[in-house]
């Protein structure tokens, strides 16, 4: 088994551990750590790092486990993930964890806080309000409060005093970490061959539970594996996935996709990985500060960001043609308002710009994928046969 | 059931508040006044009224709109349009008939905006809404007030402080660019204090339900008693005299032993008192009342008719705090409560207005409402014993209206009160 395989074996089963053992373990080494969850889909995990603690990315059950309790806590029009969450919430999959935070997204994710609370799940959980007004003395000043809000809480647990000089740390290892996946993105722009979609799909997601310096040596493992010449080009198109940035698609949709003749040279799967488009401010003296312009600067387009004067279709044509794609697939999960609102704002941006696009929605466990195959596989078809 | 059904002078004057709105919408253009559309839930009313604009609010028209059976032809235009059919039915009635040439609920043509005001509050497609709207009248400014969540339960100066922030450095100067008038402090005190006046009278009113029989149906006709109030008459002379003339009214019903007027005249017996979570349906409203209204139950409490605000816990606009009691006023909006919040505010309802039961109407559109309400359901039912009942409609969307489905729902709940009763009384 070649070194890469074996690591994305090994990100795979740290990707889908519903049991998290790996951070429970990682928090029994000493005294003082803590476990943070949060939600899809940014977080400054930064703050939670260096807090002593292992931020982790709760991103649903998938198709792993049968949801029973789960149901009963949601209609049927409401989406998947939060059914999971719940379920692993009341089996004791988050034993341990010291407290979980909320990212604002939608009011499904804000409630869920609110049933976090009233379960007494974690010794905090809290739904986290980042600003929609971008001016750093308005906006910004708020967002640093609410960061500041989460520290406190994370010192009544372990009684760390967080200084400057671990903020600064944290951010360093955190801009190291969404460099070296940009540069995997970067060479599977040039060759998708050399790792599959769904391979990125686990080494990023592996990245939401582990510590970010053990996460950083493997990037920097794959990044040498891939920059050799291995694997063989296939006849596909070239895509961007999008929308799928909550829920998450099950690996078998992902696969699905390359295996009907797209490769997915950018998505929006691990969207937290990737929010901040470039480094943050390192060895500042207010690093609360720096993360903060970075979140009002630099943030990437979403569907959570109020995106007046700033157009996310146009954002989002712009990422398809720096990628040299030919299409965009928007994959987005059922009843996801968010994603689902977007969806012709986006399309008609699209139209306006002739970008060939298709979509189909998902949930997290679906099993049937015939349908969204043929689909694909006549999308890329028509793009082969008429456009390149 | 009584079969006459006199129109009382509140609802004259409600009529006629409403009916002068929309005309004057119809001639803004003319007359050249400006036009703000706006959400209901923490609506910033009094602001556009010191302005001396309009408001318009898009919910209300999709609420219209679904009452007056065009809901279903906007929908399927916003859904050929591009819109899925899985997303709140609200946003698409209002694209719908946007795109239909934008005419109103009366029939008139509704005024284009001259700015767009997202006062987002409680509802996260709020904003998926105005971005939407944004793209369909382009240029039209925007300005957007960003409502903090009461995420653990309470609102912190800093959160007061970002609102102001962004009231007075965003929000009013795109106000006076728009308006042409420069923001008048001491007019808002005057109209803030009128705000406070009729949320005085609004508390009075929704507390009758105390009474047995209760004289009002609090929410069935408790939609149309806030109407005035969340269509931008809050602040208004107007509005507290029909809020004054409401109070009589009930006055004199409680004085002479009645129970709640009906469309179909009073009701005569009350036989179940309920407390509702969640809006209800437009397209079938009648049939809709007329389920609970035939089973004697009568609703002495909602959360619904505390969307626009939420004035029982003791919340007053404020001429002397001005731009931290409208900050406040939005956090304090139902939907922006934490849930933990919500089921408190229900609890003390239940046991206040001693409620039989509690019964979800859960609304398919609405994640904001929808969300939890099967947790926050379960815990009344452990902490107070009281029955639960739980039906699904939609808002606006007819399709998601299903007469049997709710009658059987709610027969098998009824009968489960009047066991209980029969057993409370043994
Ligand atoms: S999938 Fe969409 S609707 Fe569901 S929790 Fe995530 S963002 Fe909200
Ligand atoms: S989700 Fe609910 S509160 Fe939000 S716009 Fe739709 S109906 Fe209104």
């Amino acid at each position: 088994m070649t070194k890469l395989k074996k690591l994305i074996d090994k990100c795979e089963l740290l990707a889908f551990d519903l049991n998290f053992k790996k951070a429970k373990k990682w928090k029994l080494e000493n005294d003082n750590r803590v476990l943070v969850g949060y939600m899809p889909i940014y977080f400054p995990r930064e703050i939670i790092h260096a807090a002593a603690g292992l931020p982790v990315g709760i991103l649903g059950v998938g198709d792993r486990k049968q949801i029973i309790v789960g149901d009963a806590y949601y209609q049927s029009y409401i989406c998947h993930i939060p059914r999971g969450i719940i379920e692993m919430a009341l089996s004791k999959n988050f034993d341990d964890f010291d407290g979980f935070l909320f990212p604002s997204i939608c009011d499904v994710i804000r409630n869920l806080s609110g049933m976090f609370q009233m379960s007494g799940v974690g010794k905090f959980a809290k739904y986290m309000d980042f600003p929609q007004d971008f001016n750093s003395h308005i906006g910004g000043k708020f967002y640093i409060q609410e960061m500041q809000s989460v520290l406190d809480k994370i010192k009544k647990i372990n009684n760390v005093d967080v200084t400057n000089e671990h903020l600064n740390r944290s951010i360093k290892l955190y801009n190291i970490n969404r460099r070296l996946i940009e540069k995997i993105y970067d060479i599977r722009q040039e060759f998708p061959w050399r790792l599959a979609a769904i391979d990125v799909y686990h080494i990023l997601r592996a990245g939401m539970v582990i510590p970010v310096e053990e996460h950083n040596e493997m990037l920097e493992l794959v990044i040498a594996e891939i920059s050799n010449d291995i694997g063989e080009p296939m006849d596909n198109i070239r895509v961007v996935v999008t929308s799928s940035f909550c829920e998450q698609p099950p690996v078998s949709l992902i696969r699905t996709i390359e295996q009907s003749g797209c490769y997915i040279i950018d998505d929006d799967f691990m969207l937290g990985s990737r929010w901040i488009q470039g480094d943050v401010e390192e060895d500042t003296d207010n690093p609360l500060l720096a993360l903060s312009e970075a979140y009002i600067k630099k943030s990437t387009f979403s569907s959570s960001v109020y995106d007046v004067g700033n157009p996310k279709g146009v954002r989002l044509i712009a990422l398809a043609k720096k990628r040299k794609t030919d299409g965009i697939i928007f994959a987005a999960p059922s009843f996801c308002d968010p994603a689902l609102l977007d969806s012709p704002l986006y399309q008609k941006a699209c139209e306006r710009e002739n970008v060939r696009y298709i979509n189909f929605q998902y949930h997290e466990n679906i099993g049937q994928f015939k349908v969204i195959k043929e689909q694909v596989g006549a999308f890329s078809d028509s793009i082969k046969l008429w456009e390149i | 059931m009584s079969q006459t059904v006199k129109k009382e002078r509140s609802m004259i004057l409600q009529k006629e508040m409403i009916g002068g709105l929309f005309k004057e919408l119809g001639t803004a253009k003319e007359l050249g006044k400006k036009v703000v559309y706006t959400f209901v839930p923490g609506n910033l009313s009094e602001l556009i009224r010191s302005f001396d604009m309009l408001p318009v609010y898009p919910e209300i028209n999709a609420l219209q709109s679904g009452m007056r059976k065009k809901s279903r032809a906007y929908i399927r235009e916003a859904e050929k349009w591009g819109h899925s059919e899985d997303v709140c039915t609200y946003v698409k009635c209002d694209v719908g008939m946007m795109l239909k040439g934008n005419i109103g609920p009366t029939g008139e043509k509704v005024p284009e905006p001259d700015l767009l005001l997202l006062s987002y509050t409680g509802c996260f497609t709020f904003l998926k809404w105005f971005e939407n709207l944004e793209r369909m009248y382009p240029g039209v400014p925007v300005a957007l007030l960003h409502t903090p969540y009461q995420e653990n339960g309470e609102i912190t100066n800093e959160m007061t402080e970002y609102m102001v922030k962004q009231l007075e450095e965003d929000v009013i100067p795109k106000m006076e660019l728009v308006s042409g008038k420069k923001f008048n402090r001491e007019k808002l005190k005057t109209i803030l204090q009128h705000s406070a006046d009729t949320e005085d009278l609004i508390v009075k009113i929704f507390d009758t339900t105390k009474n047995r029989p209760s004289p009002i149906d609090a929410y069935f006709a408790g939609v149309y008693y806030i109407g005035p109030i969340n269509i931008g008459f809050r602040g208004t002379p107007q509005a507290t005299e029909y809020y004054q003339e409401l109070y009589n009214e009930i006055q004199e019903r409680i004085r002479l032993g009645l129970g709640p007027v009906t469309p179909e005249g009073e009701m005569e017996e009350e036989r179940f008192r309920l407390v509702v979570e969640g809006p209800p349906n437009w397209t079938s409203f009648r049939e809709f009342w007329k389920l609970f209204y035939d089973m004697g139950a009568v609703i002495v409490s909602s959360s619904y008719t505390r969307v626009g605000g939420v004035y029982k816990n003791g919340f007053r606009h404020n001429p002397d705090r001005l731009l931290e009691s409208l900050a406040e006023y939005c956090m304090g909006c139902y939907t922006n409560m934490n849930l933990k919040q919500r089921v408190e505010m229900l609890e003390e309802e239940i046991k206040d207005y001693h409620a039989d039961g509690f019964l979800v109407n859960s609304i398919k559109s609405c994640n904001s409402f929808s969300a939890g309400q099967l947790m926050m359901m379960r815990s009344l039912e452990d902490k107070l014993g009281v029955p639960v009942g739980f039906i699904e409609s939609d808002l606006v969307d007819p399709r998601y209206f299903s007469y049997s489905n709710i009658k059987n729902r709610l027969e098998s709940f009824f009968q489960m009160l009047e066991q209980r009763k029969l057993i409370m009384n043994s």
